[in-house]
C-alpha cells in the first residue's frame, strides 16, 4: 500500500506497555501506522517502574472499566507472555488480614470478585497460609488467597510488544515529543518537536501526559495527578522469601505495601502512594524507603535491608474520574483516549488493547487483517537459564555466549549484541538493561558498564562519550582524556 | 614554627612534629628511621612527590599506558609535568621502564612507562 | 568430558599470580590460573598509582609494575593460564565450569581449588541513597577504569563519598586530570584510607575531606546536577540543618568493598558474615576440603604485599594437598574476635605442629592508641602484643606460637593502655 512518509492511518502517542500492546494488535491489520514517544526507548515511563503484578481483579469495582479489563486482562496474559517471550509465572497472591478489622475487608474483597465471575478466590485461615508462606508473620490471622494472579516483566512486556508491532511494519520514532494537534477534514495534523505527522486517527496512551495531549486535541475533560510508588529492590538471594505475592489490607491509598519475588527472582518491596512534586520527578526520599520497609515486616519480618541493591519510583497517572478512561472522545471524532491507566493497568494492558484494536477498525471503517502478520517474537532463553549442554550449544552456534558480559547476571556478550540488533531495539545502556538484565545485578553495573558502553560505541558507530544511560543529556562519559 | 606531619616513605605512617625556621629544621621527633627524618626535612624545604599517570599510545593493544616520573620531583611543578604528559604520545610497543619524556618542564626526572604493551596486531595473549 | 587438573587458580590478580608462582616453585607443575579479563594482573592493572611492594621487594612499585613482576615469572615458569574466561559455577567436589571465546563451556576438576576472585564494590542502591537516577553516579573502581585504562574521562566536577584508599587515590588522580573534586565525605569520624593517602591525595591538592558527612540526596533528572551532603549523628543519622547543596557533575562512591563470594558460596564453603569472605583455618583452607581462599575473596586488605604472602601460604597448603601431606584433621580451635576486634582470619585453627606460628590477621574496631592486642585462653592471656596505634582501616597481625595456644580455643581481644 501506498505510504506518504508522514502520513498515517493510525498514530499512537506513547510507547508504554499500552501503546506498545495496542500498536501490536493493530499491527496485525492492514493499516499504516506510526507510534511516537518522547522518551529513546518503550517502557521509560510508568512501564518500566511498577510491581509487575498481574492482579487477581477482586480489587476494583464491579462494573468498572479497571474491574472488566483486570479480568480479562489477566486471563490473557500468560498467552500473550508466552507469545512474546516475556516471563511469567501465575504465582498467586494474599491479601493479609492482621485482625477482625482486616477480615471484614477481605470479606469485602471476596464478595467483589464473587461479584465480577472471578474464579480461584478463597478466604484462608492465617495457619494455612503460614504453611503455605512460611514467611509470613505470626500476627497475620486470615488471607485471601487468588489463585490466579502473577508477576511479569513489566519493561519486556512492553519491549517485546514494541518489537513484535515493528516486525508488522509499524513505524517507531523515538524521542518525538507532539507539541500540537490540529484537527482537519481528513483527519489530524500533529506536531512534534521533529516535524508534521497527519493521521486519520489518534490513540492517545501518553502515560502521565495524556491529559495534556487531551487538551492539545482539544477535549482536556479529565486531569491525571502522578502519584509516585517508591520501592526497594533485593537480591535475588532473597528472592525465595515469599513465593506469591504478599497484600495487606487495601486503604484509600491504594492497594498498600506488597512483598513479592519478581519475575526474576528478586525480593521487591513498596510501593507507598504519595503525590510527586511534578509529572518529571522520579526521585526517591529517605523517608519513603524507610516508610516501605517498615511498612513491609508488618508482613514478614524476615526482609533484609542489608540485601537492598536499588530503589525506585514510578509514577501512576492518577485520573480525576476515579476510574481508565477508554473510548473515542466526544468532542473530537477520531481522538481516542486510553488513559488514567494506573493500577491494574499492566494487568489490563493485553485485553484493552484488543479492544481498543478492535474500536480503532470501526471507526476507520473496517481494517482488515493482514496475510503475513506475526503474532510474536522469537527469543531465547537466557543464557544463565540454560542447561550445560545448552549453553555448549549456544556457544557453538554464536561463539560470542562465550564472553559473559555481566557477570553477577552471567549475561554474554551475544545476549548484548542482539538486544542491540534487534527490531526496536536498545540505544543505551539502560536499554540493553531492560532487555539482557546486565547491570541488574547486585553490583548494579559496576563491572559490565565499561564492557557495555564499548559494544554500544561499537554497534552504534558513535564515540564512548556520546553513549547514554537513558534520554539524551544523560552522557555517562564526557570525553577522553588523552587526545 | 612547629608542624605536625604523617610520613608517608613507608605504610607505617609515623606521626612527626617538626620544629622549623624559615626554611630551616630545628628538630624532628616521632620518626622511627632515618628516612622518615629526611622525609620530614624535605617537606619543609623541598616537598617531593612522585607522579603517577597514563600518557596516550598509538596503535597499542590499549589506548593510554601508565606512567610514573623515576624520582621524587618537586611539589610546586606537578601541573607543569602534568601538562607535558597531557601533550605526550608514545607509539607501540612500549616496554616496561621506556622513558617516554625526558626531563619534561624541568622537573629533574624522566618520566618511564610502567607497563609493557603491545601492539594492536600482535594482541598475542598466550593461551594454554 | 571433564578435564582433570591439579592445582586451579581462580583469579589472576596478585593474589592468583602470586598463588600460581609459589605453587609452580614448590614443585607443583600442573597449576592452571583462570581469569575473566583480557590480561593478567587483575585490578592492579587500574591501579597506577605506586605504593606497592614496600614489603615484598622492599621498593615503592606502582600496581601495574607489581603485576609484572609476578605475570613474568608466570611465563618464565612456564605456568598455564586461560583469559577472558568466566567460571560460571564450582561445586563441593571441585568441578569447576568455565565459559570463553575460544574454549567454549569447559569443566575441569581440580584436585586442590585456590579462590583468589578479589572483590566488588558497594554500588549506591545498597546505600540507599535517595534522589534521582541520572548518570554521572560510579563506584571509584569503574571510575578507575575508565581513567586508567580508557583513557576516558567521567565528569568535570565531583563529589567523592567514602574517604577509603580508592576514593583517595581517586581525588588525586581526577584532580591531575583536570578535573575539581570539591569535596570528600566520610561518614565515619575519622578517615577510612591509609594516613598516606591522606596526605598525598587530600591534603596536597587541598581537597576538603568532611568527617561525619554523608550524602542525603541526589540531584539531576539526566546527568548529575549535584549532591546534597549533611553532617550525621553517632547513630549516622543527617542533621536537620546542616545540609549543603554542592554542584557537581560526578559522584564517585568509595564506599565499601565486597568479597565476590558467590562461586564460593555455591560450592558450600562456609562464609563469615563479618568478613563476607571464607572461614579458612590457618591453613587458609575453608570449610570444604581442598578449596583454599585467599587475597580480597577472603577479607578486604590494604596492602597488596599482605595478599601476595597469604596467597603464598594457601599455595603452600594447596601443595602440600597434592604432595599427599596434608595434615590430618583433629581437634579443631576457634579463634573468636573478642573486645575491641573486629573480625580475625584465621578464624579456626586446626591441628597444629609443635613449632608452628599462627598468623592471625585482625582489624580493631575503633581507633585505639598505644594498645595491647591479647590472645585469651580460658581468661588467661597466653600472648600480648603492643601496637602504637590500631586502626580499624589498617590490617594488622599477630603471630602467636601454637604451643602457647594449649589445644584450647582462643580470643583476641585489643585494650587501650
Amino acid at each position: 500500500m501506498e505510504k506518504d512518509k508522514n502520513n498515517y492511518d493510525i498514530l499512537i502517542i506513547g510507547a508504554g506497555v499500552v501503546g506498545g500492546l495496542i500498536a501490536r494488535s493493530l499491527s496485525f491489520y492492514d493499516a499504516s501506522i506510526c507510534m511516537v514517544d518522547k522518551h529513546i526507548d518503550a517502557a521509560m515511563g510508568a512501564s518500566g517502574a511498577n510491581s509487575g503484578i498481574v492482579h487477581g481483579g477482586y480489587d476494583a469495582k464491579p462494573g468498572s472499566l479497571k474491574a472488566k479489563f483486570n479480568i480479562l486482562g489477566t486471563a490473557m496474559m500468560e498467552e500473550t507472555c508466552r507469545l512474546l517471550g516475556v516471563p511469567y509465572k501465575n504465582t498467586g497472591s494474599f491479601v493479609l488480614a492482621f485482625g477482625p478489622d482486616d477480615e471484614k475487608e477481605l470479606d469485602r474483597l471476596y464478595r467483589n470478585g464473587i461479584a465480577g465471575g472471578i474464579e480461584g478466590l478463597e478466604i484462608i485461615d492465617g495457619d494455612i497460609a503460614r504453611e503455605m508462606e512460611p514467611a509470613l508473620n505470626p500476627t497475620v490471622t486470615k488471607a485471601l488467597h487468588s489463585k490466579t494472579a502473577g508477576v511479569v516483566s513489566p519493561y519486556k512486556l512492553n519491549i517485546s510488544s514494541v518489537e513484535n508491532a515493528v516486525i508488522n511494519g509499524v513505524e517507531f520514532r523515538r524521542e518525538t515529543t507532539v507539541t500540537g494537534i490540529v484537527r482537519n477534514e481528513d483527519g489530524f495534523v500533529v506536531d512534534t518537536d521533529r516535524g508534521m505527522i497527519k493521521t486519520r486517527v489518534i490513540i492517545n496512551c501518553a502515560g502521565i501526559y495524556a491529559d495534556e495531549i487531551a487538551q492539545m486535541a482539544g477535549d482536556g475533560f479529565f486531569s491525571l495527578t502522578p502519584r509516585k510508588g517508591e520501592y526497594l529492590l533485593m537480591d535475588r538471594s532473597e528472592g525465595g522469601l515469599v513465593e506469591r505475592v504478599i497484600f495487606q489490607p487495601p486503604s484509600d491509598k491504594g492497594k498498600g505495601v506488597l512483598v513479592m519475588s519478581t519475575v526474576d527472582g528478586n525480593l521487591l518491596i513498596g510501593p507507598d502512594a504519595n503525590i510527586a512534586e511534578s509529572k518529571d520527578d522520579h526521585s526517591t526520599h529517605a523517608s519513603s524507603l524507610d516508610y516501605v520497609y517498615k511498612t513491609a515486616l508488618k508482613s514478614c519480618s524476615g526482609i533484609r535491608l542489608d540485601k537492598v541493591i536499588t530503589s525506585f519510583a514510578g509514577l501512576r497517572a492518577t485520573p480525576d474520574t476515579g476510574d481508565f478512561i477508554i473510548g473515542e472522545s466526544e468532542k473530537v471524532p477520531g481522538f481516542y483516549n486510553v488513559a488514567g491507566i494506573e493500577s491494574p493497568g499492566l494487568s489490563s494492558a493485553p485485553a484493552i488493547a484488543e479492544h481498543v484494536a478492535g474500536e480503532i477498525s470501526c471507526i476507520l471503517g473496517g481494517l482488515k487483517i493482514k496475510p503475513d502478520f506475526v503474532q510474536g517474537i522469537e527469543t531465547h532463553e537466557y543464557f544463565r537459564d540454560m542447561t550445560v549442554d545448552e549453553k555448549k550449544v549456544a556457544i557453538d552456534e554464536n561463539p560470542s555466549h562465550g564472553k559473559i558480559v555481566c557477570r553477577c547476571e552471567n549475561v554474554t556478550e551475544a545476549e548484548v549484541l542482539e538486544s542491540i540488533r534487534r527490531p526496536a531495539g536498545a540505544r543505551t545502556v539502560d536499554g540493553v538493561k531492560r532487555r539482557t538484565r546486565a547491570g541488574m545485578g547486585r553490583c548494579q553495573g559496576g563491572f559490565c558498564l565499561p564492557t557495555v558502553i564499548e559494544i554500544l560505541s561499537r554497534e552504534l558507530g558513535l564515540p564512548k562519550e556520546e553513549i547514554l544511560k537513558g534520554d539524551r543529556g544523560s552522557n555517562i562519559l564526557t570525553g577522553r582524556n588523552r587526545g | 614554627m612547629k608542624r605536625e606531619m604523617v610520613c608517608i616513605r613507608c605504610p607505617k605512617g609515623c606521626r612527626m612534629t617538626v620544629e622549623y625556621e624559615g626554611n630551616k629544621v630545628l628538630k624532628v621527633t616521632g620518626n622511627s628511621c632515618s628516612k622518615g627524618k629526611a622525609y620530614a626535612i624535605d617537606e619543609i624545604t623541598k616537598p617531593v612527590r612522585i607522579v603517577t599517570s597514563t600518557i596516550k599510545v598509538d596503535g597499542g593493544e590499549l589506548p593510554v599506558v601508565p606512567v610514573k616520573t623515576d624520582k621524587a620531583i618537586r611539589r610546586n611543578l606537578i601541573f607543569d609535568v602534568m601538562a607535558e604528559i597531557y601533550k605526550a604520545e608514545v607509539k607501540a610497543p612500549v616496554k616496561e621502564g621506556q622513558v617516554i619524556l625526558k626531563n619534561p618542564a624541568k622537573c629533574g626526572a624522566d618520566v618511564v612507562a610502567t607497563l609493557e604493551l603491545g601492539k594492536v596486531e600482535n594482541a598475542g595473549n598466550k593461551r594454554a | 568430558m571433564i578435564e582433570k587438573r591439579s592445582i586451579i587458580i581462580i583469579g589472576a590478580g596478585p593474589a592468583g599470580l602470586a598463588a600460581a608462582v609459589k605453587a609452580r616453585k614448590s614443585g607443583v607443575d600442573d597449576v592452571l590460573l583462570i581469569e575473566r579479563d583480557n590480561q593478567l594482573g587483575g585490578i592492579l592493572k587500574q591501579c597506577i598509582h605506586n605504593g606497592f611492594g614496600l614489603h615484598v621487594f622492599k621498593e615503592e612499585l606502582t600496581g601495574p609494575e607489581f603485576a609484572l613482576r609476578y605475570i613474568r615469572k608466570v611465563h618464565e615458569l612456564g605456568i598455564d593460564y586461560k583469559l577472558d574466561t568466566m567460571v560460571i559455577s564450582i561445586d563441593k567436589n571441585r568441578n569447576i565450569t568455565t565459559v570463553g571465546p575460544e574454549d567454549g563451556l569447559r569443566i575441569y576438576n581440580a584436585d586442590a581449588i585456590i579462590l583468589a576472585m578479589g572483590c566488588r564494590e558497594r554500588p549506591r542502591g545498597a546505600l540507599r541513597i535517595p534522589g534521582t537516577n541520572p548518570s554521572g553516579i560510579f563506584s571509584a573502581g569503574t571510575a578507575q577504569r575508565f581513567v586508567n585504562i580508557e583513557g576516558m574521562k567521567p565528569g568535570k566536577t565531583a563529589v567523592i563519598l567514602g574517604s577509603g584508599d580508592i576514593g583517595l587515590i581517586m581525588a588525586r588522580r581526577m584532580t591531575l586530570e583536570g578535573m575539581k573534586v570539591k569535596a570528600v565525605c566520610e561518614i565515619m569520624p575519622h578517615p577510612g584510607g591509609l594516613t598516606r593517602n591522606i596526605v598525598q591525595c587530600l591534603d596536597d591538592y587541598d581537597i576538603p575531606l568532611k568527617l561525619s558527612h554523608t550524602v542525603t540526596q541526589i540531584h539531576g533528572r539526566k546527568r548529575l546536577e549535584g549532591v546534597t551532603i549533611a553532617e550525621v549523628d553517632e547513630s549516622f543519622k543527617p542533621k536537620k540543618g546542616t545540609e549543603k547543596y554542592i554542584k557537581c557533575d560526578t559522584l564517585l562512591l568509595s564506599v565499601g568493598l565486597i568479597p565476590e563470594n558467590e562461586l564460593s558460596e555455591e560450592a558450600g564453603v562456609l562464609i563469615d558474615p563479618l568478613t563476607k569472605g571464607a572461614v579458612v583455618n590457618q591453613n587458609l583452607e575453608t570449610s570444604v576440603e581442598g578449596i583454599y581462599a585467599c587475597g580480597n575473596v577472603l577479607h578486604v586488605h590494604d596492602l597488596v604485599d599482605y595478599v601476595a604472602l597469604e596467597a603464598e601460604r594457601a599455595a603452600k597448603s594447596a601443595v602440600r594437598r597434592i604432595k599427599g601431606k596434608s595434615k590430618k584433621k583433629s581437634k579443631r580451635l576457634m579463634v573468636e574476635a573478642g573486645k575491641g576486634i573486629r573480625y580475625t582470619v584465621p578464624q579456626i585453627i586446626d591441628k597444629t605442629d609443635k613449632d608452628e606460628k599462627i598468623k592471625i590477621y585482625f582489624r580493631s574496631s575503633s581507633i585505639l592508641k598505644s594498645a595491647r592486642v591479647n590472645a585469651v585462653c580460658k581468661d588467661k592471656i597466653v600472648y600480648s602484643k603492643k601496637f602504637r596505634r590500631l586502626v580499624p582501616a589498617e590490617m594488622e597481625y599477630i603471630n602467636i606460637p601454637a604451643e602457647d595456644m594449649k589445644g584450647r580455643n582462643i580470643r583476641i581481644e585489643a585494650v587501650a593502655k
